[in-house]
């Protein structure tokens, strides 16, 4: 049975729906997690009030890595906004440049070669892993267990090393432009990919025995941080977050886009909601992914052109519309909605990341009653980015 | 989405559909009828994801847009409901009680376009800018530029080159124009 707090010792919301808190009465105190802090997801902050080692209210406050992107995309051609997207976010980028070039593309009326999506689905799922392995290094040092998370960055770097080879960058790049992708698999990529994949399989494993069966990991991540299923809905909540409750929402299966429906697979739910399952539910769609990139390169054809020819760049107008476009990124649902004009440059593009909803309003929900020693293990496991949250 | 709007056409005045894709649409309405437009979408037509809110400003024409963008899951279909209100005094009514995410939508389109959302919590708190004295910056006549130019140095002794004439000479150096 789940701690239940007595409210009644709380302060009440006052008319203008903030609560009535009196420092001065000794009885509260204010605490600043982040934004520099070992247990903040990136460059964001949470402002708790805590009457003993409860929290009472948390206020997330962003801001502290703007830098204007959309903005900046009003004053750039289509083709300078492709290799700004991936800033946006840094574990995790490729979605970025699919969801920007899909959307132009669709806008521009322009058919990608079928090798291009089979690369681009492969970038994606290789995306997705490093994503994850991020993510269970992040969930354990949240509770306490540094040395996963080296165990996580060491295969990390093993895959970039992958990403490398096929993109020439590690972290941000830049190979899903507007039209296809920059270059076809080097020769030997796939034996290559596969000593890797074995590799992040047995360190899984380990990390499986360690983590996931700790008795520690288990008292402090079941029954904590539950999202209920009526939250669903109401606020937003996609991706692993929602699986994790059984609701099965994902864009590969519901939506599916590039070569998804040509592979096999299943979305991985979860039942209890909690910040076990969520990370379980990870664990297992890392997995999973590990399977897809082995079925892509098993399945995509072995040559192709991997790029449509584009009008000249350097005058490319598109003509006025509008359309979104979305993926399902390791966090849940990350699409764009872009707005042309009819001129050379994008009247608006939004970017709509899973962070936005998971990180602001639900995490501010959620925080209230929480022990403060938890509240990292929380964050972690609703899995954000601050980026997304103030592109 | 033909059959769906000539349902809803029978309950609500609409404007303008724009085909997008088969699962996606837009459509333009008033002002006054996007409260029970949206309640009636995610009640009884199965729209219960609010996918996001954001808004476009159409400088040139004096309006902003604001895009409702809802979806479907299980019938795998969005609609983005668009929203023309005047760029003068720009208001709109809130929808935190339909959705409570909306909240941060819309506080942050305030803080970013200026446009108010009356009894939306929190709305008049900082969002991302903090002390921030000049026009809403996503609007379009705030300049970037000229922001930059007068408010930050450039380092001295760098070059700085122009890069639309430099990927000219990368991706056309034969002259293609």
């Amino acid at each position: 049975m789940a701690y239940q707090p007595d409210r009644s010792q709380y302060p009440q919301p006052g008319s203008d729906g903030k609560l009535d808190i009196d420092l001065k009465s000794g009885k509260y105190l204010k605490l600043w997690q982040g934004p520099q802090h070992p247990g903040i997801t990136g460059n964001m902050s949470v402002e708790l009030t805590v009457c003993g080692d409860e929290v009472v209210e948390g206020i997330t406050h962003v801001g502290y890595l703007h830098r204007g992107f959309e903005k900046l995309m009003e004053r750039r051609t289509f083709i300078q906004c492709f290799p700004i997207v991936c800033r946006i976010c840094v574990p995790e980028p490729d979605f970025n440049e699919y969801c920007y070039a899909a959307a132009v593309e669709e806008l521009a009326g322009i058919e990608i070669p079928q090798q291009a999506k089979w690369i681009r689905a492969l970038i994606l799922e290789m995306g997705r892993i490093n994503s994850y392995l991020m993510y269970v290094g992040g969930q354990a040092g949240s509770f306490g267990m540094g040395v996963i998370g080296q165990w996580t960055t060491y295969v990390r770097d093993l895959m970039l090393d992958r990403f490398e080879e096929l993109t020439g960058a590690r972290i941000y790049h830049m190979f899903i432009l507007p039209g296809g992708v920059r270059d076809s698999l080097p020769e030997g990529f796939a034996q290559r990919m596969e000593g890797t994949l074995c590799e992040i399989e047995k360190t899984m494993q380990d990390v499986y025995d360690a983590m996931y069966c700790n008795a520690v990991y288990k008292k402090r991540s079941v029954g904590v941080g539950v999202i209920d299923l009526d939250l669903m809905d109401s606020y937003g909540v996609t991706g692993p977050n929602a699986r994790a409750a059984g609701v099965a929402k994902d864009v590969r299966k519901d939506q599916p886009y590039l070569v998804y429906s040509e592979l096999e697979f299943e979305a991985i739910l979860g039942v209890d909601s909690d910040i076990y399952t969520r990370s379980d539910v990870r664990r297992r769609d890392l997995l999973q992914s590990v399977d897809l990139v082995r079925q892509i390169l098993v399945k995509m054809p072995k040559e192709g052109s991997i790029m449509t020819k584009l009008p000249n760049v350097l005058h490319w107008k598109i003509p006025r519309g509008e359309t979104y476009i979305r993926g399902e990124c390791s966090r849940g649902e990350y699409g764009y909605y872009l707005v042309t004009d009819g001129s050379a440059y994008p009247r608006r593009v939004n970017v709509r990341g899973p962070s936005y909803t998971h990180a602001m309003s639900l995490l501010e929900r959620m925080i209230v009653n929480l022990n403060i020693a938890d509240v990292a293990g929380l964050m972690v496991s609703l899995h954000t980015y601050p980026p997304e949250i103030e592109r | 989405m033909q059959d769906l709007y000539k349902k809803l056409k029978k309950q609500f005045s609409l404007g303008e559909l724009t085909e997008q894709r088969d699962d996606l649409a837009f459509i333009t309405i008033e002002k006054d009828k996007l409260r029970p437009l949206l309640t009636h979408l995610r009640d009884v037509e199965g729209y219960s994801h609010l996918v996001l809110l954001t808004a476009v400003d159409w400088l040139e024409e004096g309006i902003f847009q604001l895009t409702y963008l809802i979806s479907n899951r299980t019938a795998a279909k969005d609609i983005g409901l668009r929203v023309m209100i005047s760029r003068d005094k720009a208001t709109m009514e809130s929808i935190h009680d339909i959705w409570p995410t909306a909240a941060t939508y819309q506080r942050e389109l305030r803080e970013m376009f200026g446009i108010d959302f009356p009894d939306s919590p929190r709305v008049n708190d900082d969002f991302i800018l903090e002390g921030w004295n000049n026009i809403p910056p996503y609007r379009r006549d705030f300049d970037t530029l000229k922001y930059s130019t007068e408010n930050f140095a450039q380092r001295p002794g760098r070059e700085t080159k122009d890069p639309a004439e430099h990927m000219k000479q990368q991706l056309y150096p034969d002259g293609a124009e």
